[in-house]
């Protein structure tokens, strides 16, 4: 009976070394491209296919020309350059005219300004976009619209100044009116006093501190934007006004207050019923005849105005998406908390309402910056527009796909880099509620 | 009661923009600068270069007219216009005049209720083919592909020119003429059709010019010019005698280089009564009366636009052909100043 030895190991193994075809490279290789004959074969297709594609683009575009003055005289380069017929890119293109593509007819010598904008609005989302910014940088956001418009058109400084005052005096009026007059009153009043103001006394105030102090950088009319910078304040402008009254409209449609409900309902359906090229010639053509002549109203407003309401009705239904996904004891929560209607919204609902929506806000948004470029369609040059124009000078003309790979390759860039962020912030925002 | 508010509203409205309108010679003059619709790119005729300044054929009326009327041929605001937007920036105020290539048609002068101030650009519809098919004529293009730009009259004669010779063809529209260059060099199609200038202008840009054949016929006529809204005749009239001062310099030898010596006074009396050493024409127009003077040295007379823009020494090498001077052949006539 002491045939059976009682061992108990005390030390543990080493772990033996996997087998070759089962770590590393090889597995990695094994389980997801050559797991079955098929996916094998799948996958050596997919390869040469690659390879044909780039072996077919590559040369034409590394082998580009970057210096030349025209179409003819880069083919006489390239026909120099490479003997054996070869077709090689011509990007001389984009180095003669990267300046028109991305800021339009801006005159070079204030390049600066749009530049700087764009700084100061990176700088002025920033506390919105990021937690770990100082929350000082809310009063550079409160400020840059104004400042914005003022780097871009340029002209004399009261007149943002003036307007921004407008803001103040609604600030004002809703803080310390409410408490003498009552709510109702002080809502009205603080819609009421700005708009009198400004139509009655802005642009008055604004020439008369002219007068007084003229400061002011120099003007740039309208039909010198052009460009990524034409399609950058479009869409950033439409971006940025949308997200707001896309939320009202969204809380309207959901409201049981009987006008504003039917009126968010009859907006939404029918902005977003047609399509965005029909509002753009409504703006460019249609308002025109409505207007009395001689009445300017600057093209791009009219155009900015048609894109922030055609996006403000898909973001209210994307946060309408959003609203209706929370469930009903949130609400009842709020209530129950004895929050009113815009304290629960604004402390419980559209927290958890928006957060959901990210991505399909996001993408709305991704959306609205690549439709800036329908504005073509009524003559304003945006990079679509500028190459045809780059093409009409007897220079260029017969050029195509080397200033569309350009144009596409910065829209991807800005797509990309929101779709990023989106996916970063829900990351970041990813409570649990699983 | 509410209603009547909102009419009266309007009627006030209206009655503001029958004060405001007036007429176009006073807002262009107030306005120190002229609104001219463009092309947003057509080669030879309007483009944009490196700086931003617009050049071409129908730029250069845009520049005379801004000159004889302000004496500054940079005092020009260009409004580039679609096919679709032209007329509608035209007729709404947008713009005080249009010169945008456009071809001058009983519906465009009638119903749309424009005026066209006279003609700058004799056109017509041609075909490009390859030089490899073996075409040498358009009546030979039965059952061809062709490439055709939609929402143009090109559209419609192309339609009306195969019908008439029972010929078949398959349309392949395409919106732009870059867009046609890239699919009539694919093979897409057969035929590439549209204005004789613009075949020119696309056959220049081609890596071998030689493979494609312009065919000699011209199916249409199109005569292009600048046009001005109805009910402003004194405007009109100043974009036409602009125009034809360019054209009546060409005959009378009058060049931007020479203009400056001709003006102090000639031998010639239609050269003096032009350039206003003689009579007092600019005045009976309500400009100053070295309006010509201005207009011939903005961009020089009718033959130095031409050979600047679209001549034959420049990359489109068009000929004169039908525009040339009517003492040449061709179809240019200007109306004497008297």
């Amino acid at each position: 009976m002491n045939h059976s030895q009682p061992f108990v190991r005390t030390q543990m193994l080493e772990a033996k070394e996997p087998p070759l075809a089962e770590k590393g490279v090889v597995k990695w290789m094994r389980e997801n491209l050559f797991s079955s004959w098929l996916n094998a074969f799948l996958t050596i297709v997919s390869i040469l296919l690659i390879y044909w594609v780039l072996d077919h683009l590559l040369p034409w575009m590394l082998g580009g020309i970057w210096n030349a003055d025209s179409l003819s005289q880069c083919r006489e380069i390239r026909d120099s350059l490479y003997p054996d017929g070869r077709d090689v890119a011509c990007w001389a293109v984009l180095s003669d005219r990267w300046h028109q593509l991305l800021f339009g007819f801006y005159p070079p010598e204030l390049y600066w300004r749009p530049i700087l904008t764009l700084v100061m609005f990176g700088a002025a989302i920033s506390p919105i976009l990021f937690n770990g910014v100082p929350r000082k940088l809310f009063i550079l956001t409160a400020i840059a619209p104004f400042a914005a418009f003022w780097l871009l058109w340029g002209g004399s400084v009261w007149m943002p100044v003036v307007v921004a005052l407008g803001f103040v005096i609604g600030w004002a009026v809703m803080k310390f009116a409410s408490m003498p007059l009552g709510s109702l009153v002080a809502t009205i009043l603080t819609i009421l006093l700005p708009v009198a103001y400004w139509l009655f006394l802005a642009g008055p105030l604004a020439g008369a501190l002219d007068a007084a102090v003229p400061v002011g950088i120099e003007a740039v009319q309208t039909d010198d934007f052009g460009g990524f910078m034409l399609a950058l304040v479009i869409g950033v402008s439409g971006i940025v006004l949308s997200l707001p009254l896309g939320i009202v409209l969204a809380l309207g449609r959901q409201s049981d207050l009987f006008i504003i409900n039917k009126c968010s309902v009859a907006f939404i359906e029918i902005i977003r019923g047609v399509p965005l090229i029909v509002w753009l010639f409504t703006a460019s053509l249609l308002l025109n005849y409505f207007l009395p002549p001689g009445v300017q109203f600057d093209i791009m407003l009219r155009v900015i105005i048609m894109v922030t309401l055609f996006s403000s009705a898909y973001i209210a239904e994307v946060v309408r998406g959003g609203l209706a996904a929370l469930p009903r004891g949130q609400y009842e929560g709020a209530d129950s908390l004895g929050l009113n209607y815009w304290q629960s919204m604004q402390l419980i609902i559209l927290p958890q309402a928006l957060k959901i929506s990210i991505p399909g806000i996001v993408s709305t948004f991704i959306g609205l910056f690549k439709d800036t470029t329908l504005v073509v369609f009524i003559g304003l040059l945006d990079p679509i527009g500028l190459s045809n124009s780059i093409r009409a000078s007897t220079d260029w003309n017969g050029i195509y796909w080397e200033l569309f790979i350009f144009i596409g390759l910065c829209f991807w860039i800005f797509c990309f880099s929101m779709s990023r962020y989106s996916q970063w912030l829900e990351r970041k925002l990813h409570t649990g509620h699983r | 009661m509410k209603k009547s508010v909102l009419l009266g509203t309007l009627a006030v409205a209206g009655l503001a923009a029958g004060v405001a309108s007036a007429s176009t010679l006073e807002e262009v003059q107030a306005r120190g600068a002229l609104n001219c619709g463009v092309t947003t790119g057509l080669v030879g005729f309007a483009a944009p270069d490196a700086n931003g300044e617009w050049d071409g054929f129908d730029v250069g009326v845009c520049r005379a007219v801004a000159a004889a009327v302000l004496g500054d041929p940079s005092a020009v605001n260009f409004v580039p216009t679609t096919g679709q937007t032209r007329f509608t920036a035209l007729a709404s105020g947008e713009i005080d005049m249009l010169a945008r290539n456009t071809t001058w048609t009983f519906s465009r002068d009638v119903d749309l209720r424009f005026e066209f101030t006279g003609v700058n650009y004799y056109d017509g519809q041609g075909f490009m083919v390859p030089r490899e098919l073996g075409v040498s004529s358009a009546m030979e293009l039965d059952g061809a592909t062709v490439c055709i730009q939609t929402g143009t009259t090109t559209e419609l004669n192309l339609a009306d020119f195969f019908a008439s010779n029972n010929m078949s063809y398959e349309p392949v529209p395409i919106e732009t003429n870059a867009e046609a260059q890239q699919q009539y060099l694919a093979g897409a199609c057969d035929v590439y059709t549209t204005d004789a200038s613009g075949l020119a202008a696309t056959r220049a840009t081609f890596e071998d010019p030689t493979a494609h054949v312009i065919l000699p016929e011209i199916i249409s006529k199109e005569p292009l010019g600048p046009l001005v809204r109805h009910g402003d005749n004194e405007w009109g009239d100043i974009v036409r005698w602009t125009l034809n001062a360019l054209i009546a310099a060409e005959e009378l030898g009058i060049t931007s280089a020479n203009v400056a010596e001709l003006a102090a006074g000639t031998n010639n009396p239609e050269i003096n009564r032009m350039l206003g050493s003689e009579g007092d024409l600019g005045g009976m127009m309500g400009l100053s009366s070295d309006w010509a003077v201005n207009a011939i040295s903005a961009g020089g007379n009718y033959g130095e636009l031409f050979e600047r823009n679209i001549g034959e020494n420049t990359p489109i090498g068009l000929a004169r052909g039908l525009n040339a001077q009517w003492t040449d052949g061709g179809l240019l006539y200007s109306p004497p100043f008297r």
